[in-house]
């Protein structure tokens, strides 16, 4: 039985220019109750690796660069 | 190392005291527990990370249930948790929690925490229950888990975040023995020896499927899966009422709070298509639910938050609250919808149905002292069964739990435990990973929880219970030999699509053993459509016996406050009299 990607819009929305994970930042990563959030490899900074949110705004409030923005999922907004 | 690589490794330590859940009952147990004992190793263990962990992960905007002097005696707040569950309450736990939650709020007051006080700074109360005054609203509630979070780091507390425990370890004699976790981040095994364990991990909010389809966008923090419910179940402790669900009124699709005991104080009120008002009490009850219900079905739904006749005034400071604390993104949704409180009322709907007690009355069975039925654990909070316990439960219960478990730990030794019982529950764990082809985890868990409303969710029928069943079955089937992961992440979910499942099985074996009806739309059996006072007037409680699921009666303690007669079903009175009009 192969594995289908479904392609998902995600809510948590990372501003890269903003974003400090490069620098060492993980406040985002850290407080995700989900813990959906991780550094991409390629860009070195915050991206949301799995749709799976609880819209609840930890990762934007902590944020010290306000660099995250939390949107209502597409399925319920 | 990159992380949500699988690392085969386990690791062993010991302490008097083991926390496991960091949201709100949690923190305040831990840090009772090492205050009571400065020198005892107490440890907290988290899934996710304490900072911003469980259903207060953003705060909270009141407390529901403040029993305070000159607005409400522990007395009548027992009186009025009792009739609202339709009598079937033991009172003491209720009566403690009465009588403690006082001083928790005076020293959450001294944490820091903000409460809302009248103008000579005494606390500003206000009604929302169908009898007394017990709504303490937190305007700038948004700073709860800083303040806690504060106090632990004082206490010098040892806190493992990312650790999803999996399992309970019991001794011989049936004492606890410790627990069993899993780094999410790393897939490393832990096992914790443990004198007490206090189990805070909240609700079973991720039984139901929201009707929006998206699985993450339940009432509860979708963290919240039902891991204590099913942990507790098979270290073999009882579970009380199960059969009580969860069922909220809530934002229809954002599925968060509307929310009543904020705005209801101002005079906002629940109203159907008319702009009427149906129900004579917001405060959210089995009985107010089935109103709900019955509004939706006949006609006159949807079902509305209305606060467009309040003052621009109001309708601002209620605002303020709403979207700011709790689930402040209830503002983007207002936003994206272009819903204006001071014009538009604002959509409700009925949530899934989960698992409890911080709102309805399904959890594992505890007394008094927040002990189960398996001598050193110990639960509070949501998924303990002090009903209605809510916010300022889990945090008064947390208390108690926390004191009373270390007293115990200082008296025994560590219970030694089986090492297969680790092998075991290793080989479980790990089974999706060894597997290089098979069914994802968040399909086991949707079609799990599809089934749920499809079959569980209230009026309950037997023969849709029977097929629910049949198909949990096939289900876990699926779950125990064809689920594959393919990395630490998705075993953090595969092992929560596990406790999902259980939950939906004693939601069903629950459900089919209270041959009435009670406590509302909660436990609505179009079977048996009458309350049975003769029969049933008990709580019923779930266990595992030989491996099985089993059910039993279990007298309700005798009242400390006795209830009239001509009380006993004031929650029976929700609907609003027919006008001459």
């Amino acid at each position: 039985m192969p594995l289908a990607e479904q392609p998902s819009t995600v809510p948590v929305v990372v501003d890269n220019d903003k974003c400090i994970a490069d620098k060492g930042c993980r406040v985002c990563v850290d407080v995700c109750p989900l813990d959906v959030l991780r550094i991409s490899d390629m860009s070195n900074k915050a991206y949301m690796a799995y749709d799976e949110c609880w819209y609840c705004m930890p990762c934007e409030v902590d944020c010290p660069t306000q660099a995250v923005t939390v949107n209502i999922p597409y399925l319920l907004k | 190392m990159t992380m949500d690589a699988i690392l085969d490794d386990t690791s062993e330590v010991k302490c008097d005291v083991l926390v496991i859940g960091g949201g709100t009952a949690g923190p305040m147990a831990a840090l009772k527990a090492k205050l009571k004992n400065p020198k005892a190793n107490v440890i907290l263990l988290e899934k996710a990370n304490v900072k911003r962990s469980g259903a207060i992960s953003m705060g909270m905007d009141g407390l529901n249930n403040a029993v305070i002097p000159g607005y409400a005696t522990p007395e009548q707040y027992v009186k009025e948790i009792t009739i609202a569950n339709d009598g079937i309450v033991d009172q003491k736990p209720v009566l403690k929690y009465a009588e403690n939650c006082y001083d928790i709020i005076q020293e959450l007051d001294s944490f820091g925490i903000r409460f809302l006080k009248n103008e000579n700074g005494d606390f500003d109360v206000k009604k929302v229950h169908h009898i007394g005054t017990y709504v303490l609203p937190m305007p700038n509630g948004d700073t709860v888990k800083r303040a806690l979070y504060r106090q632990l780091r004082r206490a010098r507390l040892l806190i493992s975040n990312r650790y999803m425990a999996t399992r309970l370890l019991t001794a011989k004699d049936g004492r606890i023995a410790g627990a069993i976790g899993v780094n999410t981040r790393t897939g490393e095994f832990l096992v914790v020896r443990a004198k007490a364990v206090i189990l805070c991990m909240g609700a079973a909010g991720r039984l139901g499927l929201p009707t929006s389809g998206y699985m993450y966008g339940t009432y509860e923090n979708a963290a919240n899966s039902g891991d204590g419910y099913a942990m507790a179940y098979h270290a073999g402790a009882k579970l009380a009422n199960l059969e009580c669900f969860q069922i909220n009124p809530l934002i229809k699709d954002y599925n968060g709070p509307a929310c009543a005991y904020v705005a209801g104080p101002f005079g906002a009120y629940t109203a159907n298509n008319m702009g009427e008002r149906f129900i004579e009490c917001d405060y959210w009850s089995g009985q107010m639910m089935l109103e709900f219900f019955n509004e939706l079905q006949s006609g006159k739904g949807p079902v509305f938050l209305k606060m467009d006749h309040l003052h621009e005034k109001t309708v601002e400071e209620i605002s303020k609250t709403l979207h700011n604390v709790e689930r402040p993104t209830r503002g983007h949704f207002h936003d994206g919808r272009k819903t204006d409180y001071a014009k538009d009322m604002v959509e409700m709907h009925i949530s899934e149905i989960g698992f409890c007690s911080g709102h309805s009355a399904s959890g594992v069975f505890v007394d008094e002292f927040a002990r189960t039925t398996v001598p050193g654990l110990y639960a509070a909070g949501d998924m303990a069964n002090v009903p209605h316990n809510y916010m300022l439960g889990a945090f008064t219960n947390g208390a108690i739990a926390g004191e009373h478990a270390m007293g115990y730990a200082d008296d025994v030794e560590l219970a030694d435990f089986d090492a297969a019982d680790v092998a075991l529950e290793r080989e479980r764990v790990m089974a999706p990973t060894k597997r290089e082809d098979g069914i994802p985890p968040n399909q086991i868990e949707y079609k799990t929880r599809r089934l749920v409303n499809d079959y569980l969710q209230p009026p309950k029928v037997t023969k849709k219970y029977h097929l629910g069943q049949q198909r949990f079955a096939e289900v876990r089937e699926d779950l125990e030999q064809g689920m594959m992961v393919r990395n630490s992440h998705e075993l953090l979910r595969s092992l929560e699509a596990a406790s999902i499942l259980d939950c939906a099985d004693m939601a069903a074996h629950a459900s089919l053993f209270r041959t009435e009806s009670r406590w509302g739309l909660y436990h609505l059996r179009s079977d048996y459509p009458e309350k049975d006072n003769e029969n049933w007037f008990c709580h019923a409680l779930l266990g595992k016996e030989n491996g099985k699921m089993v059910s039993e009666k279990h007298a309700v303690s005798d009242y400390v406050v006795p209830i009239a007669e001509d009380e006993k079903d004031l929650y029976d009175k929700q609907r609003v009299a027919a006008s001459a009009s």
